[in-house]
């Protein structure tokens, strides 16, 4: 499109029109009904650090039960509760599984993946590349209602009878075929989340490949939106077999249908009347396929802050830029084929063992690069430690920690005595929680400026880092030597075992630091709703970066540049030998 | 100050498509993974089990083949439609997306039509391992019996049964051919019923570009043909499924 057209669409009216309609929007269109890419970004956001909260409170309710699985809830939790979940202070296990499950389902679906991709992608990947909006901005609304109904649905799941669904958040059948009603709205609300994601990735990656700025070829993207684009790649291709699996399993449940109910099937001493011959592992095929990829969906959004803000405080180019990009791509690739590696004990065969552990210890290699380039890129430079920074320097070990820990459990020999223990735990906690979470406090300290003008204090920052740090490490690490001493996963009260007992202690401890970990984001609660009102006004581009987002203003109106940028050189240009500053911005142009 | 979003109805200049068909391509890939996630559990079903019924023996080929047919009719008279818009002709537009949506309407009313009897028909299956097929001429749970109409024999088709007992205590289970009769159904009936969906979506979207979504002919003729497009490819697509459920199903 030549330079003449371009003008020519822009003085057309539509323009004027845009501009006359920002004056005119109320409230509701401006805030809630709003298709506007920022404001979307910061609902997902905002909803997605809620609902984190929400099933990390469910969390700390478990932990009090597992670490005093003999005594009662303090009388005031008995009230809130009730005679129905816990009678006279007694968790029931029924409660316990209820919880289990949602924690695991929220966390998920309604927490980490909201707030990567449709809290950090909406906001800053659009402004990364130079767009004025997200491609389609009314299926951006649309995403983010759809994901809200299906929060809500999942939410409204505990006032029915019999509870939310309590079959673990994998909903394994023939087990969640018989649960109580609670697990056919988890089943809805999931076709809801799947229905949503599948909106949200179609319109990032039209997005990426169709409004890029002038000159920003794939090449000179911040490494951020290559995870981003990898992940919209994903959550397209890999959630739609969960949404098949989940309409099978709703068919079981309300139709009457065996898709996943065995021949023989007998539930409280009477055969199940089921036609039969289903395949439970069938199931186990569909989630697994979907949920493997979920894990590289949790994760890639928080490398790629990571790398940004590495890039930012190293005052460096990202080592390895390309390689990074080549890896996070064969990473999204591989993602496909390892789905299995959680079925080694289903008793599926040697040959098929064989081949995902294979392809298991393959997919371990562009992670082990992109963190070793993370790592090199350190080496050399005058850091600052920023808060950001600071979030992104843990995200390394903790990753690691998470990744190294996997592969034993990736080994099919090793995964024997592994499987399904505490150290399965640990290991994904590791990932997700102390991995993804720290990648993701990092993105919210950075990118705060951007969506408010405004910082967040850094001493409040602080503290919330080191209470973080050091909590959510009491919280996981105890858990690989519960789980090493064969504690289940699943136990309600692992003292009635010998071998559970006797790592009773570990369990305390992790439990006390899950409730201090609890009292360590207070100073980020606060700090997030305090500083959007008093925190220190900053200019445009507070942080000296390169990338596109900041050449807006802070906040960025709708519509987002003040000028149409054009791109003149790669992300990372920092510290150019001869530059006039330590900073060479993609959108100024080369002198 | 506000730039606009560009690429929503001329083509990129590298990619060579438009925003919303590049997206629609997208969608599409995401379902064929929706339908291969489905079509792999029919596979691994069928492999698995003991007695899977051939499609013909259980299924009305004939309603089948004719809606085969009334889906591939649909699919030209939508490129008619493109074809017309693009060509500025307004009313053959009117007439050939008219007739997509009764040709997609037909197809529903053929599909209750074949859906509809599986509910009247019913399997018993005794303890002693037999079953029989016929209908279920009173269940009454009051009654510790039900009556049972058996179906004709093949060989003796002229011979009609009469309702005849059967006490309770002697069946193991009784369904009728829908979809929690056996996994051959249940399978027939979530393809064909997401299927369906399909459908019904298609008939929405085909709807509303027939009538409010028209006013787009006058106003911007070339956007107006990218939204048949990308109504088209859809339908396309879900003609394509059609065409690997109905050989898949029926005739297997």
């Amino acid at each position: 499109m030549s330079h003449d057209d371009h003008h020519h669409g822009h003085s057309h009216g539509s323009a004027h029109a845009h501009g006359d309609h920002h004056h005119e929007l109320g409230f509701w269109q401006k805030y809630v009904f709003s298709v506007d890419h920022k404001v979307i970004g910061i609902q997902y956001a905002v909803t997605a650090l809620v609902f984190l909260f929400f099933g990390f409170t469910l969390m700390m309710l478990m932990r009090y039960q597992l670490a005093y699985p003999k005594g009662t809830f303090p009388s005031f939790f008995a009230k809130i509760f009730g005679a129905a979940n816990m009678p006279g202070g007694t968790m029931l296990p029924e409660f316990y599984n209820q919880l289990g499950a949602m924690h695991g389902t929220i966390m998920v679906f309604l927490g980490v993946v909201p707030l990567a991709v449709g809290g950090f992608g909406n906001f800053v990947l659009p402004l990364q590349i130079g767009a004025p909006d997200m491609a389609f901005p009314r299926l951006n609304m649309a995403s983010y209602w759809v994901f809200f109904v299906g929060g809500v649905v999942m939410l409204f799941s505990f006032f029915v009878t019999g509870g939310a669904a309590q079959s673990g958040w994998t909903s394994y059948p023939p087990l969640s075929n018989i649960a109580p009603f609670g697990q056919t709205l988890w089943l809805i609300g999931m076709v809801f989340l799947i229905t949503s994601s599948l909106l949200g990735s179609v319109n990032f990656i039209v997005t990426t490949v169709q409004l890029r700025a002038e000159g920003l070829s794939f090449f000179r993207l911040p490494f951020f939106v290559w995870a981003q684009f990898v992940t919209a790649f994903l959550l397209l291709l890999a959630f739609p077999p969960l949404e098949a699996a989940g309409v099978l399993q709703l068919m079981d449940r309300v139709a009457g249908t065996s898709f996943f109910m065995p021949e023989g099937l007998v539930v409280g001493n009477r055969m199940v009347e089921v036609a039969g011959e289903g395949n439970p592992l069938l199931w186990q095929h569909l989630f697994w396929f979907l949920a493997h990829p979920e894990v590289y969906v949790l994760i890639l959004p928080a490398m790629g802050i990571v790398g940004e803000v590495i890039a930012i405080n190293t005052r460096k180019p990202l080592w390895g830029y390309r390689l990074v990009v080549y890896s996070v791509i064969f990473l999204g690739f591989m993602s496909f084929i390892v789905w299995a590696h959680h079925m080694f004990m289903t008793g599926m065969g040697t040959t098929m063992s064989a081949f995902f552990q294979t392809t298991t210890m393959i997919i371990s290699i562009p992670s082990v690069i992109i963190l070793t380039a993370f790592v090199i890129s350190l080496f050399g430079a005058s850091i600052r430690y920023t808060v950001p920074m600071m979030f992104a320097l843990a995200f390394l070990p903790m990753f690691a920690i998470g990744g190294l820990t996997g592969l034993p459990l990736g080994l099919t020999a090793a995964d024997i005595h592994l499987h399904d223990t505490y150290y399965v735990i640990g290991h994904f906690h590791y990932v997700v929680a102390p991995g993804t979470l720290m990648g993701l406090f990092a993105g919210v300290y950075h990118w705060f400026p951007k969506a408010t003008g405004r910082k967040m204090n850094d001493m409040l920052g602080k503290l919330h880092f080191w209470g973080t740090l050091i909590f959510l490490n009491g919280a996981f690490l105890p858990m690989f030597w519960i789980g090493m001493a064969g504690v289940s996963r699943r136990l309600y009260d692992q003292t009635k075992y010998f071998h559970g007992d006797a790592v009773q202690d570990l369990t305390v401890l992790s439990s006390w630091s899950v409730w201090l970990l609890g009292i360590a984001q207070i100073p980020f609660i606060i700090n997030f709703f305090a500083s959007m009102r008093v925190g220190k006004k900053v200019s445009d581009n507070p942080w000296a970066a390169t990338t596109l987002e900041w050449a807006a203003p802070s906040p960025p109106p709708h519509g987002n540049f003040a000028v149409v940028p054009v791109v003149y050189r790669g992300p990372y240009e920092y510290s150019v030998p001869g530059a006039a500053s330590d900073f060479s911005p993609q959108f100024v142009a080369k002198a | 100050m506000s730039a606009e979003i560009k690429y929503i109805t001329e083509p990129h200049p590298i990619t060579g498509v438009s925003n919303a068909k590049l997206g629609i391509w997208l969608f599409l890939a995401s379902e064929v993974m929706l339908f291969g996630a489905l079509f792999s559990t029919y596979i691994l079903l069928r492999v698995g089990s003991n007695h899977w019924p051939h499609g013909w023996e259980e299924l009305n080929v004939p309603l089948a083949t004719i809606n085969t047919v009334v889906l591939i009719a649909s699919s030209v008279t939508m490129v008619m439609a493109w074809a017309s818009v693009k060509l500025n002709q307004f009313g053959k537009f009117r007439m050939y997306l008219g007739l997509t949506v009764l040709l997609a309407l037909t197809f529903l009313v053929i599909k209750f039509f074949e859906y509809r009897p599986k509910f009247d028909h019913h399997q018993v299956w005794l303890h002693d391992g037999t079953s029989m097929r016929g209908h279920l001429t009173e269940d009454d749970d009051e009654q510790d019996y039900i009556l049972f109409t058996r179906d004709a024999d093949k060989e003796h088709p002229d011979v009609h049964h009469e309702a005849e007992k059967i006490e309770r205590e002697r069946i193991f289970r009784h369904s009728s051919f829908g979809p929690g009769h056996s996994n051959f159904f249940g399978t027939y009936f979530t393809m064909t019923g997401l299927h369906g969906l399909h459908i019904i979506g298609g008939v929405i979207v085909n709807t509303w570009l027939l009538f409010p979504g028209a006013v787009m002919f006058r106003t911007n003729r070339e956007r107006f043909a990218g939204r048949i497009e990308c109504a088209g490819l859809y339908w396309h697509f879900v003609d394509l499924v059609w065409i690997f459920l109905f050989p898949s199903l029926y005739l297997l």
